[in-house]
């Protein structure tokens, strides 16, 4: 992109002034929306638990550091951390390995079974988790999954498949197979035409899964309360509780659950959008 | 390979996974639903139907619902159209949209609830604007319009981002050329929209719409934050079932409920947003 | 491809993952007590440190405990060692999951507490951990208010709601404060002190003439009441912030203010009624699964918890007070001092009444908590005649009477079989 300036924000055909201002305040006004409610997070964050329970509240964080200390004297927060990036890594992966092969099916065949298939697939969000856990526990600990994060990523993969698969075949719908086939005449192969045309157009697609299924992941509590022991998740280590700690902790070890979203998310954002359609701009 | 047997091969995996992780025990608890102890019968559905909170929890649910998705829908898409024309900055402009995506249920309400309870943010900002002497209690059990609304705001603040991803992913893949076709007849902004973006991105909308709905129905942890006891929802009623009076068969029951409501509304969207078979764009 | 080498990478990890399974000698107490972050913190560091061989102490919701602990039964094979709940939790357990403790020789110094272990079996089921109450605490903000006359150690449900008028008054907002929330312990009040305080009874006098005047001084109450309480679970957060300024609850529940500002608060007894100053016991207790995977050490774990020292440290990490003869030593936290003094005024007061916690309910001690939930939704936060509801929720408290047989308790005078609902 070149040296632009704001300014260059704008809409394809030259809008009045007026409208791009409208355009502008409404972007800001939509950021401030988002990022308030967290800025008051950070300010209880860095408050004294005294300050946290004043009235009326500041809205300048006092930076004291006495409330995430806590947490950093907290025993086992971070092999919990750990715990907590591997099932989620691991969350990804499998999700989007057997979620995006079902999405590309959806899209581009026309099977008996489909309809049958996809309600399968919603089926899966529609019914909660608290509930399969006893069966599930059950299965694991008879198995030896119990206690394991793969295990736990199993049951994680579950609820990330239903975006996975939905979100890879509304974007395959949305590629033309002519683009295949044109890359087959070329001299792809299928797996190759694969490679080269489609997997670059869906890779916002593929990122929008993985962020799905890590961030589900990383917020999961009951299962992972249930399912892990000795290796136990960040959230299930803190989130289950939290709601029932002070105040000033309960800000403060929320925040500390935000922040490897956000990084994650900050990670991959750029993936969200598609290079072609980019490029063709 | 075969292209008949394509597709299964391709969804295989899904099922197989599907199969174990939810099938297995969704089936094992859904039996429960029918079973008292002595054979098949429907006094679990008769009791959790007839008990005198689940028309006001049906009606909250439905309530939540209706008002909070539709909202949702147009937010995202506007967001997604923003973000889309942006030419520089976009990139952090969508990222803090998403921002909600990384925060947990429970810590958002946490969050909401720092801001509307009586010695929280919002009372804290109209005290010092001197609009009220005194802290109002804005989420008491006489006032439910306004916890309603509160409640409202914390999900739109939460959940939209989950439809805003999928459709950024989606709105990428159309080409350009439409639109400046579109441009050549003179179409306004307005008409380019519903004329192009919109048909064009029916896949994706269906997608957002329907895991967005489903989440909808289970909304849960923001809701006890915020409504308390004084807005009783169904997933609450479920939990109460399960763990309270640990009656798994009605509680089961419920859940099943639930399920039917989501697959009806699912099956809805999908007739009216029906994506032909190998969409060509 | 920069995806594909990605991928490549996690699926490695995972491989490496799968084969550490590590196996750990510590014995897992999972309990659904001392669940907040501190309290957590202290149980690990302060209390169970003491313990040689080593405890991982796992605090969780009832839902996820629940669901696990049935989950090693079914299995038969478990990693549990010990479990620590309520009384009410364990007595909707199955007696025959859980091992029999008489041969410990450890047991709590009060035979009632002993009885209750029991659960209706002729053996110890679970060991007495620690006890708590429920008591009432206020702002010292709010002392000058109180009625002309009034002893704050002895106060009655007319004086208290005079004294939260006269505030609600000179404040002009309702700053009494009452933990109805979702996780709120409100059936706990009705139970154990307004039922027994207006009616001398629990289940007999239900729907009795004295229940409906019970009712309407509550409603009376409510008038005064800071109507968000119906998010209130923990009152310690609303007196430090100030939203309520008298309240009523947990002693475990309002000792953060304590600790944190001792000097602007007070504890005191719960008020007394026509018929007495009604007041109940909590009781935690310990036990041992039946699938604990190092049966010995769960025991040695549950003599440690009852030895006089590790009693004391749980009274400091936790608020709970203990269940055995001890020394309490003089510099208790301020919370424990509070508290422990407002619960021996109120049970050392001349028209103590005081109540045992529900017995033989089984699972039905959910229903049994939802039947007060309920009448109290509906008669205060509805607004439905108090008579009809009374009428209406009796039928459902007389089949859970009817399907578990439970004997009547005190303070409801003792009953042959099944306990009526008169």
């Amino acid at each position: 992109m070149s040296d632009a300036t704001v300014s260059e924000i704008a809409l394809p055909r030259a809008p009045g002034k007026a409208g791009r201002y409208v355009y502008i305040s409404g972007v800001v006004l939509l950021c401030a929306w988002v990022l308030i409610p967290l800025y008051l997070l950070l300010v209880n964050t860095l408050s004294s638990p005294e300050t946290v329970n004043s009235f009326p509240k500041s809205f300048i964080p006092e930076f004291d550091l006495g409330s995430l200390e806590f947490f950093t004297g907290f025993s086992g927060m971070l092999v919990a951390l750990k715990n907590s990036i591997i099932v989620a890594a691991i969350t990804m992966v499998l999700s989007i390995l057997i979620g995006a092969p079902a999405g590309y099916a959806l899209s581009r065949f026309d099977f008996r079974g489909k309809e049958l298939f996809r309600l399968l697939i919603l089926l899966t969000r529609a019914f909660p988790l608290p509930l399969l856990a006893l069966p599930l526990a059950v299965l694991f600990i008879r198995t030896g999954l119990d206690d394991t994060a793969f295990g736990l990523a199993l049951v994680h993969t579950t609820l990330a498949i239903p975006f996975s698969v939905l979100i890879t075949f509304s974007l395959f719908s949305g590629i033309p197979i002519e683009l295949e086939e044109a890359a087959w005449t070329l001299g792809c192969n299928r797996v190759t035409a694969f490679q080269k045309v489609v997997l670059p157009l869906i890779l916002p697609g593929i990122t929008a899964s993985a962020i799905f299924a890590f961030v589900i992941s990383w917020n999961e509590v009951f299962a992972a309360a249930v399912l892990t022991i000795e290796n136990r998740t960040l959230t299930a280590f803190l989130l289950q509780t939290l709601s029932e700690s002070p105040l000033h902790l309960k800000f403060a070890g929320g925040f500390i659950l935000v922040v490897p979203a956000l990084i994650f998310i900050f990670a991959v954002r750029k993936y969200l959008f598609a290079m072609w359609g980019i490029a063709n701009r | 390979m075969n292209a008949r047997l394509l597709p299964y091969v391709l969804i295989a995996p899904v099922t197989a996974f599907l199969c174990v992780f939810f099938l297995y025990p969704f089936f094992l608890v859904a039996q429960q639903a029918f079973t008292t102890g002595n054979g098949f019968t429907m006094d679990n559905f008769r009791e959790v139907v007839g008990y005198w909170k689940f028309p006001i929890s049906m009606r909250n649910t439905f309530l939540l619902a209706l008002a909070v998705v539709p909202i949702q829908l147009a937010l995202s898409l506007l967001m997604a159209t923003m973000v889309n024309k942006m030419k520089r900055g976009r990139d952090l402009v969508l990222y803090v949209w998403t921002i909600p995506l990384g925060i947990s249920d429970l810590a958002a309400g946490i969050i909401w609830l720092a801001i509307f309870e009586q010695s929280g943010f919002l009372n804290s900002m109209l005290h010092g604007l001197g609009v009220v002497d005194q802290p109002t209690s804005f989420l008491s059990y006489q006032n439910l319009t306004v916890v309603f609304i509160a409640i409202m705001l914390a999900e739109i603040w939460r959940a939209t981002a989950i439809m805003l991803v999928i459709i950024v992913a989606g709105i990428g893949l159309i080409p350009k050329e439409y639109y400046e076709a579109a441009e050549v007849f003179g179409a306004s902004p307005w008409k380019r929209f519903v004329k192009v973006t919109l048909p064009l991105l029916r896949p994706s909308l269906q997608t957002a719409l329907i895991l967005r709905v489903v989440l909808a129905f289970e909304v849960f942890a923001v809701v006890a934050a915020l409504g308390g006891s004084t807005f009783p929802v169904l997933m609450e009623q479920i939990y109460e079932n399960q763990f309270l009076l640990q009656n798994s068969g009605t509680a089961a029951a419920l859940a099943l409920i639930v399920l039917a409501i989501s697959i009806f509304f699912t099956l809805i969207i999908l007739r009216a947003l029906r994506v032909p078979k190998g969409a060509t764009i | 491809m920069k995806l594909s080498a990605k991928l490549a990478g996690a699926v490695s990890g995972l491989s490496i993952l799968l084969s550490a399974a590590a196996v750990s000698a510590e014995t897992l107490f999972w309990s659904t007590q001392a669940r907040p972050a501190e309290e957590a913190q202290a149980m690990r560091t302060d209390v169970l440190a003491g313990f040689g061989p080593g405890v991982d102490y796992q605090p969780n919701e009832e839902g996820p405990w629940l669901t696990r602990l049935k989950a090693e039964i079914e299995a038969n094979s478990g990693s549990i060692g010990v479990l620590g709940s309520l009384h009410g939790v364990f007595s909707s357990l199955n007696a025959d999951d859980l091992v029999d403790l008489d041969d410990l020789g450890v047991s709590s110094s009060s035979a009632t507490f002993n009885n209750l272990a029991k659960l209706g079996t002729d053996n110890m089921q679970y060991v007495p951990w620690m006890q708590a109450s429920y008591i009432m605490a206020a702002n010292k903000e709010a002392l000058q208010y109180l009625p002309e006359g009034a002893d704050i150690d002895a106060l009655t449900y007319d004086e208290l709601i005079q004294w939260s008028a006269n505030v609600h008054e000179a404040v002009g907002q309702p700053k009494f404060g009452f933990p109805a929330g979702p996780k709120g312990l409100k059936h706990r009040f009705f139970q154990g002190y307004l039922y027994p305080s207006y009616t001398n009874g629990v289940v007999r006098t239900f729907a009795s003439d004295e229940a409906v005047t019970a009712w309407e001084k509550f409603k009376e109450l409510w008038e005064h009441t800071n109507p968000a309480s119906t998010n209130y679970n923990f009152l310690q957060e609303q007196l430090l912030s100030g939203d309520a300024w008298i309240v009523f609850d947990h002693t475990s529940r309002l000792a953060q203010a304590f600790n944190e500002r001792p000097d602007d608060f007070v504890a005191f007894p719960a008020p007394a009624g026509p018929t007495g100053r009604g007041f109940m016991p909590v009781l935690a207790g310990v036990a041992i699964p039946k699938t604990a995977p190092n049966m010995d050490e769960a025991k040695e774990l549950v003599k440690y918890l009852l030895q006089p020292e590790t009693q004391i440290a749980t009274l400091r990490a936790t608020s709970f007070f203990p269940v055995v003869d001890v020394d309490l030593p003089d510099d208790l936290p301020p919370a424990v001092r509070a508290a422990g003094d407002a619960v021996a005024k109120m049970s050392g007061s001349s028209d103590a009444n005081p109540g045992l916690l529900p017995a033989g309910l089984g699972s039905m001690g959910g229903d049994f908590n939802r039947v007060f939930v309920d009448t109290f939704e509906r008669i205060v936060l509805a607004g439905q005649p108090i008579d009809r509801v009374l009428a209406d929720q009796k039928k459902t408290l007389q089949k859970i009477m009817d399907e578990t047989g439970a004997p009547c308790w005190a303070p409801d005078a003792p009953s042959e079989g099944a306990c009526p609902v008169e």
